[in-house]
């Protein structure tokens, strides 16, 4: 039994694995405009390797990124970019049953949750291929790190991200994610008003809030009865 | 940038502490027990809700206004040629270019 699960494992890592290559090829693009912003922005080399290593989060590293070079502070940095991770709360909280272990353990766990591993081990049942997500952050954290040491070190040489268009990669990646979601109705009613809401927010409230409040409206799988 | 080397530093390693956080919450306070049938309901529609609201966010707004732009014709193309079911890595390459393209007119 034991050994039959592991056997399971293996082979939903291994094909995370490689449904995360995609996903890490785009990410390296995204990291290294990641370094040369923030090469620009004041970071040394190190600082920038560093923030993708250790933080790991492309839109909450660019949000924070953009506060300080608008001359914000370190509070307001970090609850820029706190707030665009928002949304690992709803991902870990849908994530959490299941994940084994004790609480340490699951911690743990949880922060393989990039948003593209959790989107890709969501059975589509309510539980999630813990081994799958574990295998599609792999190759993308190899290229998130990457990118950064490239962006960072060659940053100059590149030049404007802004005039190459590298802005344009970040919503495709998510849109790649969203499209392969819209699967029945109910989805893309959800994707539809989840857009729309989140939209509307923008002018009155701060980057990032509109994204968790998106995920409000999925509690219209409270009314409807099927899928 | 108004910070310091030393405030950069802050700045990261906190960024990072943040994250773990945030990332840890849920595991731990909803882990290792089984949840109601209207959870999972609510759990399948998170994903198209998040996603969509990412990229919406990121293609029609900077920071808290409205605005569209080159990219925002680059994403669209990308979109068309993803519901094609082009590869990701072909439809963001062409995203980059219309991108570019606009921008150097």
């Amino acid at each position: 039994m034991a050994a039959g699960r592991d056997e399971g494992a293996r082979e939903a890592f291994l094909r995370g694995l490689k449904l995360g290559v995609p996903f890490g090829v785009v990410g390296f693009f995204l990291s290294a405009s990641f370094g040369v912003l923030a090469r620009q922005a004041g970071f040394s080399v190190a600082q920038a390797i560093v923030t993708a290593m250790i933080v790991f989060a492309g839109s909450a590293q660019f949000a924070a990124l953009s506060v300080i070079t608008v001359g914000g502070g370190i509070p307001a940095a970090l609850t820029a970019g706190s707030l665009m991770n928002a949304r690992f709360l709803a991902m870990g909280i849908a994530l959490a049953p299941s994940l084994p272990g004790g609480p340490m353990k699951r911690a743990a766990q949880g922060q393989a949750v990039v948003d593209s591993s959790w989107a890709l081990a969501n059975r589509g049942d309510g539980t999630f291929d813990r081994w799958l997500l574990f295998g599609t952050t792999v190759p993308q954290y190899v290229t998130w790190t990457l990118g950064s040491v490239v962006g960072a070190i060659f940053g100059d040489a590149l030049g404007d991200t802004h005039r190459l268009g590298l802005d344009a990669i970040y919503p495709v990646f998510f849109l790649s994610l969203l499209v392969a979601e819209l699967r029945d109705g109910p989805s893309r009613w959800v994707a539809a008003c989840g857009g729309l809401l989140a939209l509307a927010l923008v002018p009155i409230s701060p980057p990032g809030v509109p994204i968790l409040a998106a995920s409000a409206v999925t509690l219209i799988g409270l009314v409807r009865r099927s899928r | 940038m108004t910070l310091t080397y030393t405030q950069v530093w802050v700045l990261i390693f906190g960024l990072a502490a943040l994250t773990v956080l945030i990332k840890a919450l849920g595991p731990v306070l909803l882990g290792g027990r089984e949840l109601p049938p209207w959870f999972s309901r609510v759990i399948v529609l998170m994903a198209p809700a998040l996603l969509s609201a990412l990229v919406v966010t990121s293609v029609f707004a900077t920071g808290r206004s409205w605005s569209v732009g080159a990219h925002t014709v680059g994403v669209g193309v990308a979109a068309l040629m993803l519901w094609r079911r082009c590869s990701l890595v072909l439809s963001a390459v062409v995203a980059v270019l219309v991108t570019a393209g606009l921008r150097a007119i």
